[in-house]
């Protein structure tokens, strides 16, 4: 059997972490591709629903990240990310999941290492806990 | 299930378009566009799409108002909630309340195997739990309720500890399971009948694996889905009892008291006569009826015999109280919007004129929703509206000194 890949699903805000993706893209950077980008505005937008929609669809993981606190194109939306994860934190845990299944980072635009680094680490975490338990099991497609 | 059908369930081909379920509808009071008599017209003139693609379809609160009144016995709520199926596989849905995040919640539960982590409050304070009780409480969503409304802030787990509390000084140990599901409630009225057959096939599974006789709920809505809906779909062999009920009967014939007295608990058990030593509780208090515990299931009297046993309580009734109350304006956390609003501002506003101090009522929902407009104040009604709210079972545990007392 194929080794377990792990989906990892990450909100990435528009202004620093997806430029940061990007510039990991056109400096070369080599990170795993399990990771499936969603453009976000700002990372103060992620709502739990997001996230917990994310694991009903499958994600075996989720990164939430943004610009650091000083950066915000709308003054503070790492704040209100930091809010929201801490709740949404707290809901994954009643729910049975582990913690390390979901991440906060802050990556700014130049940091395109640091995003691959980010992944790389989420992958090989994901592996060891292995599949999450909402993951629908999917019946052989040919 | 088509239309036809559900016009037979639910005898809607008995209307006598009298409108009384229109002008006394809490919703079609403030909503021009949301009518109960038109809905059931359309129905009747086999107009499909005017009700599936509706959304105003998922605006009835079913707090069961109009089925209580309609001359010709329409089931109205059970109308909706059939209708609700079609528009659900019609692929249509409400406005969720919160992004969707409780019925998100809702479906991963459903999904096994889960290894949740909802009862780690119970290690603390010394709760007293029995595994091999044939009496069980039902927390249901109360752990997941904490961290969705924790800005508002509601502590529905303060009832669920409440709860347990005031079960322990009845001497009653009951079974807490660590793996029962969400009771399916809301699953069941936004049209997610799938969902709902799931979770109550867990539930029932473990309620006959555990092999308890009694399920007692403090949720009048995992009350009315267990006792009117679960039958439908599952067979349960248990009682099932809501706690002021439970508090209601040993007032009566078990001689439980509530003894004013210093505030010392303690508890004498002799010949099966418990009398519980209680603060005196000075505080004029109202009631307001949930829709499911009163209208759905018709329990009216039990909380108010508790309120009025417990010493010091001055019990005032509003001007719209047992079957005329009104609802707190939002049901399953969909299509919450400006008007489920003005009803929880008017309700407030007939609270604060009967002149109490506090607000009880036996639904953690109902809290949420009062709560929720009370932060949210606009319309420049903030201070008048502002009052203590608090479950009845908190007021219990503060009147036998159980320190959790108020609902945040």
């Amino acid at each position: 059997m194929a080794e377990f890949e792990p989906q990892i699903i990450a909100f990435c805000c528009n202004w620093c972490t997806y430029a940061a993706a990007d510039l990991a893209g056109t400096s070369r950077v080599h990170y795993p591709a399990n990771v499936k980008i969603v453009r976000v505005m700002c990372s103060g937008m992620v709502n739990p629903m997001y996230v917990l929609k994310a694991f009903e669809g499958g994600a075996d993981g989720v990164l939430v990240a943004g610009c650091h606190l000083v950066d915000c194109h709308y003054i503070d939306g790492p704040v209100k990310c930091d809010t929201m994860f801490a709740r949404l934190k707290k809901m994954v845990h009643v729910l049975g999941l582990e913690e390390e299944r979901l991440r906060r980072e802050m990556i700014s635009t130049s940091e395109g290492v640091i995003f691959a680094r980010v992944v790389e680490e989420m992958v090989e975490q994901l592996k060891k806990l292995g599949p999450s338990p909402f993951k629908i099991k999917m019946e052989t497609l040919a | 299930m088509n239309l036809d059908d559900i016009i037979q369930e639910t005898k809607t081909y008995y209307c006598l378009e009298c409108g009384k379920c229109s002008s006394l509808c809490p919703i079609a009071r403030y909503d021009p566009q949301y009518s109960p008599r038109v809905m059931v017209e359309n129905a009747l003139l086999g107009l499909e799409d005017e009700i599936v693609y509706n959304k105003k379809l998922f605006s009835c609160l079913t707090c069961y108002t109009c089925q209580l009144k309609c001359p010709s016995d329409v089931d109205y709520p059970l109308f909706i909630q059939k209708a609700r199926v079609l528009a659900a596989a019609a692929g249509q849905h409400g406005d969720y309340a919160h992004s969707g995040t409780l019925q998100s919640i809702t479906k991963l539960v459903a999904r096994s195997p889960l290894k949740q982590n909802r009862l780690e409050w119970l290690k603390k304070d010394g709760y007293r739990t029995s595994e091999k009780s044939d009496v069980m409480l039902f927390i249901g969503c109360s752990p997941y309720f904490e961290p969705v409304f924790e800005d508002i802030p509601v502590r529905t787990l303060n009832i669920a500890k409440a709860s347990l509390k005031v079960l322990n000084s009845l001497g009653i140990e009951p079974l807490v399971h660590p793996d029962e599901r969400c009771c399916g409630h809301d699953a069941l009225w936004v049209g997610d009948v799938e969902t709902f057959k799931k979770l109550a096939e867990h539930n029932a599974a473990i309620i006959k694996e555990s092999g308890v006789k009694k399920v007692i709920f403090f949720c009048p809505e995992g009350y009315r889905t267990f006792k009117l809906d679960y039958p439908n779909y599952v067979k349960l062999d248990c009682e099932v009892m809501h706690i002021s009920e439970l508090l209601a009967q040993r007032l009566e014939t078990e001689g439980l008291r509530f003894n004013p007295s210093p505030p010392v608990i303690l508890r004498e058990q002799s010949d099966r006569r418990i009398s519980l030593r209680v603060n005196s509780v000075k505080r004029k208090v109202t009631y307001q009826d949930p829709c499911r515990l009163g209208r759905h299931l018709g329990i009216y009297d039990a909380p108010r015999k508790v309120l009025q046993a417990i010493p010091g309580i001055e019990l005032v009734e509003m001007e719209h109280n047992r079957e005329e109350s009104i609802c707190c304006g939002t049901s399953c956390f969909t299509n919450c919007d400006s008007y489920s609003k003005q009803i929880r501002v008017e309700r407030l506003l007939e609270a604060k004129a009967t002149g109490a101090e506090t607000l009880i009522t036996s639904c953690p929902k109902c809290q949420t929703h009062f709560r929720c407009a009370m932060v949210n104040k606009g319309e420049e009604k903030g201070p008048d509206i502002e009052i203590e709210l608090m479950d009845l079972v908190n007021l219990v545990a503060m009147s036998l000194d159980i320190p959790f007392h108020i609902g945040d």
